[in-house]
């Protein structure tokens, strides 16, 4: 990747501690825009809360963040602005669950972006009919499975034209039968040029659709390089371990 | 049981009253303790202490010293109004710590996620909280805040004790003691008055429990 320009996202020396416990340590990383990264370490490395800080669902002790050449806002308006630029897609779907598909995707573009009811619908229709499941649109998201139920959160994000997208581990909570039908959404979401970065176990995607990989380990960034080189050359033990132990099962 | 019907029109009046009482303090109490109880979850610290201030001033205060707080303390303040709003007002202070502490469990009871993902797609919190999260909230808590008005209709008859007149309580009070009427009779009258008001209030709440159940 050519660095052109502001990259979309920007963490610089961001700090992060639960209580007594340093979960994010001096995280310096660039992800411009256009760019796909997934990103991996063992459990308990941090990847969530790092996704987490970069729309301040966990605020951060020291360091900067921007995305697209603006610092997060600490609270109040101007940070709800920010985050309608970013989706974030949840392990747990997290749609609302009292309201219909339709209305879970149509609700941020109404209340947030002050689109009438109509042009919202039309989009809503759109994105309903990009990830397939235009004809589920009257039901509660309790009614549908786990894939359909993601592809909804998906597309709910999508209906925000955010500039970047963030999963935290968006298969993790599948049947092995649905996880594909979310991994080729992202694709193709990838292959359009969305700005991602994806928390994920799922190295087929990784190889597939990522521009780099960051390997995570005790709120560090360990390694940071191409999918091919990560997966065939990686320098740290810790990855070589950890590597190890994923692709042999 | 003759002082029913020879002081049938008193009664009525007196029902009236109390039931005038009853849904201006109930109003009262589901608006103030809902604002309150957003106060308490807010992100802003000064109104999560403030509502945990109210909370505790009006939950550990006999209602009868709150009513009396409000009708001599707020002409002090320069407030003034007739008994009766001066019972209202009592009435819905003190109901509304414990429409708060409802409504907070019920936004405890809605899963994390749910706020996550309102914040997540740009929702200021006000808007996280009346589009999400309270509505989701109001379904887990229409059982505990129908106790909290029943018990609101019951508490009603302090208020009349108190001496805001024209209620039910004052009714039983002014037959049996300024008209000599036997107690037990007149009070049946006024019993029957309460439950005229408590049960079907029950038994709203119960339909309205069925409904949002099937609701999702
Ligand atoms: N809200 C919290 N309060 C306290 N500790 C937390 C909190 N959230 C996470 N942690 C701790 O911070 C560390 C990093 O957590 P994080 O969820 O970011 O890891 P992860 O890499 O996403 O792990 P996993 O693969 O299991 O999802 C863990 O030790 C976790 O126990
Ligand atoms: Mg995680």
């Amino acid at each position: 990747m050519t660095e052109t320009g502001t990259p979309m996202i920007r963490m610089a020396a961001v700090d992060k501690h639960f209580g007594e416990l340093h979960v994010l340590k001096d995280i310096n990383l660039e992800v411009a825009a256009g760019q796909v990264v997934v990103v991996l370490g063992p459990s308990g490395s941090g990847k969530s809360t790092l996704c987490r800080t970069i729309n301040r669902l966990e605020p951060i002790d020291g360091g900067e963040i921007a995305i697209d050449g603006k610092a997060l806002p600490a609270e109040g308006k101007a940070l709800a602005g920010l985050r309608a630029d970013v989706g974030m897609v949840f392990q747990s779907f997290n749609l609302f669950a009292h309201k219909t598909i339709l209305e879970n995707v149509m609700l941020a573009p109404t209340k947030v972006r002050r689109q009438n009811k109509a042009e919202a619908e039309k989009n809503a229709m759109r994105l309903l009919e990009r990830v397939g499941i235009a004809n589920q649109k009257d039901k509660y998201p309790a009614q549908l499975s786990g894939g359909q139920q993601q592809r909804v959160a998906i597309a709910r994000a999508l209906a925000m034209g955010p500039k970047v997208m963030l999963f935290d581990e968006p298969t993790s909570a599948l049947d092995p039968e649905m996880v594909n039908e979310v991994l080729d959404v992202m694709t193709t979401l990838a292959k359009e040029g969305m700005t991602m970065l994806v928390v994920t176990h799922e190295m087929g995607f990784a190889r597939r659709a990522a521009h780099r990989v960051i390997f995570m380990a005790d709120g560090e960034i360990v390694e940071d390089a191409t999918p091919d080189d990560f997966f065939t050359n990686p320098t740290s033990d810790r990855a070589k371990d950890f590597l190890g132990k994923i692709l042999t099962h | 049981m003759g002082v029913l019907i020879e002081q049938f029109p008193l009664y009525v009046s007196g029902f009236l009253g109390t039931l005038r009482l009853c849904v201006f303090a109930a109003i009262g109490s589901l608006v103030l303790g809902t604002v309150i109880a957003a106060c308490r979850v807010s992100p802003v610290p000064p109104l999560r202490a403030l509502g945990s201030a109210w909370v505790t001033v009006f939950r550990n205060t006999p209602l009868a010293v709150v009513l009396f707080a409000v009708a001599f303390g707020l002409p002090e303040l320069g407030v003034n109004g007739s008994y009766f709003w001066f019972g209202v007002a009592g009435l819905t202070f003190y109901t509304s710590a414990f429409v708060c502490e409802a409504v907070r469990s019920g936004i405890n009871s809605v899963p994390p996620g749910q706020a996550e993902a309102a914040r997540a797609v740009g929702l200021t919190f006000t808007q996280s909280l009346s589009l999400v999260i309270l509505p989701q909230a109001f379904r887990t808590v229409v059982p505990p805040l129908g106790s909290v008005i029943i018990a609101m209709i019951k508490n009603s008859a302090i208020a009349g004790a108190f001496g805001i007149g024209g209620d039910l309580f004052a009714v039983g009070s002014t037959l049996t003691s300024a008209q000599g009427y036997a107690a037990a009779a007149t009070l049946f009258g006024v019993l029957l008055g309460y439950l005229v008001l408590t049960i079907p209030a029950g038994i709203g709440l119960a339909r309205l429990e069925k409904k949002l159940a099937v609701a999702r």
